[in-house]
């Protein structure tokens, strides 16, 4: 028997704003869904890993099994700001790899204020901010987009084709934060946040979680693998030295470091990715990605979203489930909610925007920093 | 006992701005002495080849050019916008990032390697909590 890890158990809560509530009721709700979804009892858990980011020092993950069950498991609860969720899933994925264990729960969850992320500056001194550039994330990843531009060529309507199709995508999907269309002319029109990036160009802040069921082949046999979506590839990177990343955080190069590992590791390429759920945090991010992800060669990204390559349908959709642009992006939840997505489609059950015949499915999420962790998956047997 | 006199001179908004006793004000990074690597801020050891043997100041270039920027619209409260927030390679080696001034903050009035020259002012009057003042470094277009 091989040492494959499969994921027999997936789900999220619908994205949106719940102050009422706590981190860990709602962590609770995926937790539950994807045990369900597995077939299994949190009794039958062996350890938990918990992905938070607002709240990383307030043990989430076991304020969480005092919701579900004490059972007195090892929970790790980590925090990888927004691959937090990603990093979480992996670390479950290589205690099962490692043979440690054979059944594990991963969870990522955030609860979210409103408002503009970024460092506010402060401490001591005078505030930065506005002062000597802006470190607001609209704006560095604005600059991020405009340094395709300056190679490439990109336009501005080229970046705002990415909120269109994600927007559209999103109407399929019920667990979208939202289900709107938004033209080309809307989103250009909208309030311009930090050229090019306008609000409909920028990630949604939204509450939610979402959680993975992880087990060894030895143990998805036994719960049957009519469902189980094998993992090919886990990979974690972070920011290898470049020369301007003392100004410009690099979300580039992390990326092509995980992406040329996590094919290795799969023994797939970029050809035989059926879809793709890629850390869209600002429209101007997912272009940078295609090229970054190998999905084009290098200068072709406008052209892939000018001609509908990544749309439902085209040669290998992007951000089916609207993307955190209008799916929204609960930090520490959105890596496993990407993964959620994937495997949806490879299960066949993603309804209306089914990515048809899929059978390997590619998910990528950034946290700035860096860290960039790339899963691989394939459709059940 | 207090020199008001020194007390009344500015402070850098950054570190990397360096104000001397006589002479105009510069920016200064931090070579590794095995890789040539600038740094802003002081290291442990190189972060590009993880070299231990320390680092030399060094003074940056006052021109540059625009490498790449985004014009802010909407930040946190009390910031004034719009303005561009820019990334520029300077002659010689280093990149800063920083407003760019004495320009529409428009894209038709923004072309990717306009050449740029460093000015030092006064942190558009922000003080702390002390009072005191701070110079800090803009780009400007240049011919
Ligand atoms: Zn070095």
């Amino acid at each position: 028997m091989g040492n494959d890890v499969y994921v027999v158990g997936i789900d999220m809560i619908k994205f949106g704003r719940f102050p009422e509530t706590s981190v860990s009721k709602l962590a609770a709700q995926a937790a539950l869904g994807a045990l369900d979804d597995a077939g299994v009892s949190i009794k039958d858990i062996q350890a938990l890993w918990c992905g938070n980011l607002m709240q990383a020092s307030n043990m989430v993950g076991q304020q969480l099994l005092q919701e579900i069950g004490q059972t007195g498991i090892g929970v790790v609860n980590c925090a990888n700001a927004c691959a937090t969720g990603a990093t979480a899933f992996r670390d479950a994925w290589m205690s099962i790899k490692a043979g440690i264990y054979d059944l594990v729960l991963a969870v990522g969850v955030e609860q979210m204020g409103k408002g503009l992320l970024g460092g506010a500056g402060g401490g001591k001194g005078i505030s930065k901010e506005g002062l000597v550039g802006s470190l607001t994330m609209p704006a560095v990843f604005a600059e991020a987009g405009m340094e395709h531009s300056r190679k490439y060529g990109t336009t501005f309507a080229q970046f705002a084709k990415v909120s269109v199709k994600n927007h559209h995508h999103s109407t399929m999907n019920p667990k979208a934060m939202y289900q709107i269309e938004t033209p080309l002319e809307a989103v250009m029109g909208a309030e311009m946040i930090s050229y090019p990036n306008t609000k409909l160009m920028c990630s949604v802040n939204v509450d939610g979680s979402a959680a993975a069921v992880l087990c060894s082949e030895k143990k998805a046999r036994e719960l049957g693998l009519g469902r189980a979506v094998k993992v090919r590839a886990s990979v974690l990177t972070s920011d290898p030295w470049q020369e301007r990343d003392l100004v410009m955080p690099d979300v580039n190069s992390c990326t092509r470091l995980a992406a040329k590992q996590a094919y290795e590791m799969a023994g797939v390429g970029p050809d035989d990715i059926s879809l793709v759920e890629l850390h869209d945090c600002f429209a101007t991010a997912e272009l940078l990605h295609y090229e970054n992800l190998g999905l084009c060669a290098d200068g072709e990204a406008g052209r892939l979203i000018d001609e509908g390559e990544t749309a439902l349908g085209g040669r290998v959709p992007v951000n089916c489930s609207g993307g955190l642009l209008s799916k929204g992006h609960p930090l520490g939840a959105t890596g496993i909610a990407n993964l959620y997505e994937v495997a949806t489609h490879l299960r066949g059950e993603a309804d209306k925007r089914q990515v048809n015949g899929a059978r390997f499915g590619l998910t990528h999420v950034i946290g700035l920093g860096s860290a960039c962790a790339i899963h691989i998956l394939e459709k059940p047997a | 006992m207090s020199d008001k006199s020194v007390e009344a001179r500015p402070l850098p908004a950054v570190p990397f701005l360096k104000i001397p006793a006589e002479g105009s004000p510069y920016l200064e990074a931090l070579k590794c002495g095995a890789c040539g690597a600038l740094y802003l801020a002081e290291r442990v050891a190189c972060g590009k080849c993880a070299a231990r043997g320390g680092f030399s100041p060094t003074r940056l270039a006052n021109r540059g050019t625009l490498y790449s920027y985004s014009i802010v619209c909407r930040s946190f409260p009390g910031i004034e916008v719009p303005y561009v927030s820019a990334i520029v390679d300077l002659e010689g080696g280093g990149t800063v990032k920083g407003n760019l001034i004495g320009v529409a903050p428009e894209p038709a009035k923004l072309s990717f390697g306009m050449p740029v020259e460093v000015v030092f002012k006064d942190a558009l009057g922000r003080k702390d909590r002390e009072g005191h003042s701070y110079l800090s470094y803009f780009f400007q277009p240049r011919a």
